[in-house]
């Protein structure tokens, strides 16, 4: 039995059903990051003053990632245009580009994720705060039995100052590309387990930022790696479908690539929000 | 988009994507440009950059995703997801709104 309307736009729509369908799944995914972007501002706003950390993530890094983003919609619609002008040829070669994009977003996302679940914050038994990136932990290291050594490379922040003094030393933690964060000198630090109360990584259960700023890029890199399977399987196995039915095979490239599109839009305004303001 | 479309006219329309996907990179970069000038108060850059993320959107949105020449359909369904995305954003400007009316405590 054929599936009706795949290639032939319906009398009533003036679509092919894939189309509408597509775009009720995105109607549904822009509701869905607006409520992460909604619960965003408003953590973000009832943050206190000055607790809510600026500069925790790479500029530079971001800006390439957002790059290759952009970069890989327009091979995207590329690979479209491609098999509307015949030439599978070339759709292969831009569709392969949109590929090996995905695979290095991922890859440089995954190398922020890395950065920070090798970043601690170390609350001493003395009252202080160590903070900074993981540079060794000895093999028996284990803080329940108060055994082995850990080594980062970062500062300690005196958390028994006076209030003024306090924020002005936690601005060294949330804010480290203010002044007072320049100031603070990073050096390696060696801390026995006996004298740690309790210490962390900068995942998700770190702080509230960090906890919406996994839950935001984490569920766009979710999409991003279906995005690229779904894309994979149309550039691959799928494309033996171009011999038997093109018309058909070019809705299904335009469909997928509807959903690139989105991908890419959504971090055209998670890169500002996160790594910029 | 509609899809009868020569060969010759798609050509025309790959010099747009191109022309848009400059104008892309070009406001990524204003972004980040953009984010370290001190405009005197923080929500002013805030504002800056989303305004380049609202043009950057409308871009792909608009020529990639080729929603300046769909069906009526398609920005029926849009139509509705705007109003509802606008007001998922109103929610949060109607808590600040909020806070004048905390009962004060004696």
């Amino acid at each position: 039995m054929d599936i009706p309307y795949t290639v032939q736009p319906r009398p009533d729509t003036g679509l092919y059903n894939a189309k509408v369908g597509i775009w009720l799944f995105l109607a549904s995914e822009v509701m869905l990051f607006g409520a992460l972007f909604s619960s965003y501002i408003l953590l973000r706003v009832g943050a206190p003053d000055g607790y809510w950390p600026h500069g925790w993530l790479n500029v530079p890094v971001g800006t390439a990632n957002t790059l290759v983003l952009i970069t890989s919609s327009i091979t995207t619609v590329m690979a479209w245009a491609s098999l509307k002008m015949n030439q599978f040829g070339r759709f292969k070669f831009y569709h392969a580009c949109t590929i090996l994009f995905a695979l290095t977003f991922v890859g440089i996302k995954s190398y922020e994720y890395h950065d920070k679940f090798t970043h601690y914050s170390i609350k001493l038994a003395d009252g202080r705060l160590a903070d900074g990136h993981l540079d060794e932990k000895s093999k028996d290291f284990d803080l329940a039995k108060k055994q082995g050594k850990i080594v980062i490379h970062g500062h300690v922040v005196n958390l028994a100052a006076a209030n003024e003094n306090l924020k002005e030393e936690l601005k060294t933690i949330y804010d480290p590309h203010s002044a007072e964060g320049k100031k603070a000198k990073h050096s390696k630090l060696e801390f026995n387990a006996s004298e740690i109360a309790s210490m962390e990584t900068y995942g998700p259960w770190h702080n509230t930022y960090t906890a919406i700023y996994f839950t935001l890029t984490g569920l766009h890199a979710l999409h991003v790696i279906g995005g690229a399977i779904v894309i994979s399987f149309l550039w691959s196995f799928g494309a033996k479908m171009w011999k038997t039915d093109p018309e058909r095979f070019t809705n299904r490239i335009e469909i997928s690539g509807l959903f690139w599109h989105f991908v890419d839009l959504v971090w055209i305004f998670l890169f500002p929000v996160l790594y910029l303001l | 988009m509609s899809d009868d479309h020569s060969p010759e006219q798609f050509s025309h329309h790959v010099k747009r994507y191109l022309f848009v996907f400059y104008a892309l990179l070009f406001g990524t970069l204003i972004t980040v440009g953009a984010s370290y000038i001190p405009f005197g108060h923080r929500a002013i850059n805030i504002g800056v950059a989303l305004l380049i993320a609202c043009g950057k959107a409308f871009l792909v949105a608009g020529y990639f995703m080729h929603l300046v020449s769909e069906r009526k359909m398609i920005y029926g369904i849009m139509l509705f997801t705007a109003f509802f995305f606008i007001g998922l954003m109103f929610l949060t400007i109607w808590s600040v709104a909020d806070f004048p009316r905390l009962p004060t405590q004696h």
